[in-house]
Formats: structure tokens, C-alpha cells, sequence
């Protein structure tokens, strides 16, 4: 049986990675799961310099998900390569870095000092609904997509993956840029910008007001955009957004997706990345399935 | 620091203490783990409800393999807990947080502090420092006389309460007993509402006493890695390199003089 999935002629044991900002760089959860049984750990954005992210309350319930504001805390470039990269390092699965900004000037530095470490691949964060300067301006206009990805495939030695945002009026038209821009892959999507109100306190549950939404209720909302863009792009897709077990990481690749990342459910069951790695070959024995590739766009 | 692990808990027993707190005791492996101050995450059924409750540790009973915990009706997933009952199973993540350092209470004068839903965690405490032959002064704050959990610190050391509306003991808060008792400490640990953690930080700092308080925030995945429950520290933390300490991991207990509240 063949679980491995090819994104940019890089070879990933399986489809399964984690979602970034909800991994951190793998350091808390190796405690629950075995990082080297997962395709790829991707991780917290990082940024040139350390960002001490948003005020609290950061993270807040509601109904079959949640809401967060972290604000990209992150500890900068710098420390990022001297401990994460190495603790990552010492596990056989792929690396990818998701690099955040909030110039093109931050991005290009970040990408520039990763080009000597032994990373596998870099994701951009250009959609993070919770950092008011600029970033989310590079996911939500097509042509400040294509511009960014173009300057960054110019300094990037390892390949690019845009990571783009679900609150644009058609994702497929930034799809599009990113790929005309060069990008070698794309991962969808990122949280969907939502609200919440206490009633009781007359205040809004996050400090920020606004924050991105996570968890399985969006599920349906990311398994149609992944269907979108994989009609729309030749270029890889992961998939991302509510995945709780093997059923819906599937689902993903159905719809067109060639790999797939756990986010918020890793709060909810630590153990939900190696449960899907063990579903989803469970699953392909079920219905006599020689090659994980053959689920990839599967339904059309 | 043992391994974290997500598990099945038994419900062994539940009351309710006073109005909307309950009381329950769970069968668990973490009991082996379980330190004073530190907390577990609970897992509502409801999955509308999905992330888990952080509630601090009440008491251990290493030998039964059972933890105590006393927790307050906030929300739909403490209401869900609160109706289970005897052999009910709860989704359980634990044993989180650093707890309180004891060891350096030890053979001092020492205060436990707590304000309402804070006092539980001081049971343990009380407990532990109990065993090593120091009994601390233990000063609890309560809104009225539905007070919970009195005669279980007792055991461990001298009392004091304080109620809002002055049906029992001081009317006033818990520093209005320290200083109607004309109390005196080394060392304080304390638990309870941010108004109370101020007051405390501000006396340890006046009266130069070593005060370590445990903090509360919202959280999401509780093993350190979402960053969602941060609180502003004095140096550099070591994880993000900024001013901000996790709370679920660094904590939630914290040497007073190092955050700021």
C-alpha cells in the first residue's frame, strides 16, 4: 500500500500534516504523538524579529469550534532556526515553515535566512485575520498575491506554498495569482474571520473583537473552496479547515486536496494527527486501495 | 515533570457544596502525577462544546488513584459535569501546569490565600505543607455564608474567613483578615480573582514577603502550544522571547515580582 504524496518533487511519507498555529513547532504535542509518523510538521508562523502577538483573551468557544487572536506570537527568525529547526530535525518527517510579516521587506528577510537551514518547504502566511498591518492585504487582493508570491519565489531556495484566506469574495481568482506568480503549492483555508459577543458583560469575548474561526463547523465551507481551487490550479492543494478524524481528511482529498493539515482538533484530541495516518490506511484497506493518490480529486 | 496524556476518567463520587459548586471525585491513572496547584482539562460530551475545562486539582489520593476537584457552574460545560454522576466516564487531559512550590513554604510562616472558586487548589497545598510539619495560616475569601470546603482545610491548618457581606468571619476580603488578625508570613501561595492577585503582589511587595499566585486566562489546547493563554512577564519569557509567559505550561503558578497583573 502507497501513503505518500509528492507536493513540489518533495516525497511526504503520508498526506497528514499539521495545521501552523496550532503545533506550535511540534516541542509540546511530541509528548502525545509520534512526530515521525506524520508527513510533515508545519509550524507556528515565524517573522524576522519576535512579535509579541495580541492582549488576551486570545482564544474563545463557540458553537463546534473556535475563535483566536493570538497575533502571530512568535520569538523571530533567529531563535526559531537555533531551537526549533534542529528539535524538528532529529524526527524523519518534512519540515515546512510558515513565514509571517508585515512588509514584503520581513517576508523576504524570513524566507532569505531560511534558505541555508534544512527545511523542506515554507509556507506564507499572507491570511492571518489577526495582525492589522498589512499581511492580510496580500491574501485578499489577487494582484498584491501575485506581486508578493513573485518577489518571494525570487529568494526562496526551498519550494513556496501560499496559504490563502476564505474571506475573499472568490478564492479561485487568488488561486489563480498565486500560481501565475509561480507559487508551487497552495494550502486552504485559513480561519474565517468571526465574532463573539458576551451578553452578560456587554463586551466582546476576544480582546481583539475579531478572530479567526476554526473547527469542524467549517469543515464544509474548506472542502468546497479545496474543490474550487483544485478545478481552477494545476498546482498542489493541502487541504485544511475542521478536520476531526480520517473520514473528513479524506473528504479533503476527494476533493482535490494532496495533502491534508489538523488544526484546532489537535486541542481537542491530541492524538487526532497519527489517528487520521492510521484511518486513512484503515480506510484504503476497507475499499482495496493500492495507492493514496488515487483518492487525490477523486470525486470531480 | 511526568508525561502529559489525554485519558478516561471514572466518576467515583459528586455533590454539590454550596449553590452552582460542585465536588467530585474522579478515578484516574493522573492521580499518580497530580502535584498541589496544578490542573486537569475536562472534556464536555457536548460537541457543540469542544474545547476542554481547565479546573485546578482540589485533592489527591494517590493511594485510591482518585483527584478531587471543586469547580463552579460557568458555563454548558461545567453545567454538563455537574449532572454526572457515580461510574460516569469523563475524557480527561492532565496532569498540566507547574503547581505550587511547596518546598519553599516549608518551615516558614505561611499564608494559603484564596477567593471563591480559588480556594480549592489550597487544599492540596494545605496538604502537602501539612506533611512536611508546617501548618500555614489559610485565609479564604467568600461572597456570603454559602461558604465550601472550610472544614477540609481545617485539618491542615488555622482558618480564617472573610465574606463580602460579613455573614461569617471579617466582613471584607481576605486582606481585610490579614490585617484585622494582625497575621504576619514569609512565604504566600494564593489562588483567586485578579482584584485579590493585585492586592497580594502589592502586599508581598510592601511587606517584602515571597508571594507566588495562580493565574487564570482562556485557553485552548492547555499544553502550551496555541499561545492563547499568555500573561505579561517582567524579563523575557523563554519560549517566544517576548513578555509573555503560557499560563497552562510556565504557570499557572507564578512568582508574584515576575508578572505583571
Amino acid at each position: 500500500m502507497n501513503t505518500k504524496v509528492k507536493i513540489a518533487g518533495i516525497e511526504f511519507q503520508n498526506p497528514v500534516m499539521t495545521a501552523s498555529g496550532t503545533f506550535g513547532s511540534g516541542m509540546e504535542y511530541s509528548e502525545f504523538v509520534d512526530l515521525n509518523r506524520l508527513g510533515a510538521v508545519v509550524t507556528k508562523g515565524v517573522a524576522n524579529v519576535p512579535w509579541p502577538g495580541n492582549p488576551t483573551p486570545r482564544v474563545t468557544e463557540v458553537y463546534g469550534g473556535m475563535l483566536n487572536a493570538i497575533g502571530l506570537q512568535n520569538p523571530g527568525i533567529d531563535v526559531f532556526i537555533e531551537r526549533d529547526i534542529p528539535f524538528l530535525k532529529q524526527y524523519d518527517t518534512k519540515i515546512i515553515v510558515n513565514v509571517c510579516g508585515k512588509t514584503v521587506e520581513d517576508y523576504v528577510a524570513v524566507v532569505e535566512r531560511l534558505g541555508d537551514t534544512e527545511i523542506d518547504m515554507m509556507e506564507i502566511n499572507v491570511s492571518c485575520p489577526n495582525v492589522k498591518e498589512g499581511a492580510i492585504a496580500f491574501g485578499q487582493k489577487a494582484d498584491c498575491l501575485y506581486d508578493i508570491t513573485a518577489e518571494l519565489k525570487k529568494h526562496a531556495k526551498q519550494p513556496i506554498m501560499m496559504k490563502l484566506s476564505p474571506n475573499v469574495t472568490d478564492i479561485t481568482e487568488m488561486a489563480r495569482a498565486a500560481e501565475a506568480a509561480g507559487a508551487d503549492a497552495i494550502s486552504l483555508i485559513n480561519t474565517l474571520t468571526g465574532m463573539k459577543i458576551d451578553i452578560h458583560r456587554r463586551c466582546f469575548a476576544l480582546a481583539n473583537k475579531t478572530g479567526g474561526m476554526s473547527g469542524p463547523a467549517i469543515k464544509p465551507i474548506a472542502v468546497r473552496m479545496v474543490y474550487q481551487c483544485a478545478n481552477a490550479v494545476k498546482i498542489p492543494i493541502v487541504g485544511m479547515g475542521g478536520i476531526a478524524n480520517a473520514e473528513d481528511a479524506i473528504e479533503f482529498l476527494m476533493a482535490g486536496a494532496t495533502a491534508v493539515s489538523v488544526g484546532a482538533m489537535n486541542f481537542i484530541n491530541p492524538y487526532t494527527t497519527t489517528e487520521i495516518v492510521d484511518g486513512i490506511e484503515e480506510y484504503m484497506k476497507q475499499y482495496g486501495i493500492e495507492d493514496v493518490n488515487e483518492l487525490i480529486g477523486a470525486v470531480k | 515533570m511526568a508525561q502529559k496524556k489525554k485519558v478516561t476518567a471514572v466518576v467515583y463520587s459528586q455533590k454539590e457544596l454550596a449553590p452552582d459548586i460542585y465536588d467530585m471525585w474522579l478515578e484516574t491513572e493522573l492521580a499518580e502525577t497530580a502535584r498541589a496547584g496544578a490542573f486537569i482539562a475536562l472534556y464536555p460530551k457536548d460537541k457543540s462544546t469542544l474545547l476542554p475545562r481547565p479546573i485546578s486539582i482540589c485533592e489527591i489520593d494517590r493511594e485510591n488513584r482518585r483527584l478531587r476537584i471543586v469547580y463552579r457552574i460557568a458555563g454548558k460545560g461545567t453545567r454538563e459535569f455537574s449532572a454526572y454522576q457515580k461510574g460516569d466516564t469523563v475524557e480527561i487531559l492532565g496532569v498540566l501546569g507547574n503547581g505550587f512550590p511547596t518546598q519553599k513554604a516549608e518551615g516558614k510562616r505561611v499564608f494559603l490565600m484564596g477567593g471563591g472558586i480559588g480556594v480549592p487548589p489550597l487544599l492540596e497545598t494545605a496538604k502537602a505543607l501539612a506533611a512536611a510539619g508546617t501548618r500555614a495560616d489559610i485565609i479564604v475569601g467568600y461572597r456570603d455564608s454559602k461558604l465550601f470546603l472550610k472544614e477540609d482545610l481545617e485539618q491542615y491548618g488555622r482558618v480564617y474567613v472573610a465574606t463580602e457581606d460579613g455573614s461569617v468571619g471579617i466582613r471584607g476580603n481576605v486582606m481585610d483578615a490579614i490585617a484585622e488578625n494582625g497575621l504576619q508570613a514569609d512565604v504566600i501561595l494564593a489562588c483567586g480573582p485578579m482584584p485579590m492577585l493585585r492586592a497580594i503582589k502589592k502586599y508581598a511587595e510592601e511587606n517584602d514577603t515571597e508571594a507566588y499566585i495562580s493565574l487564570e486566562e482562556r485557553m485552548a489546547c492547555g499544553v502550551g502550544a496555541c499561545l492563547g493563554c499568555v500573561c505579561k512577564t517582567k524579563d523575557v519569557d523563554h519560549h517566544s522571547h517576548v513578555h509573555n509567559a503560557r499560563i497552562c505550561t510556565d504557570g499557572p503558578v507564578f512568582d508574584a515580582k515576575e508578572v505583571d497583573i
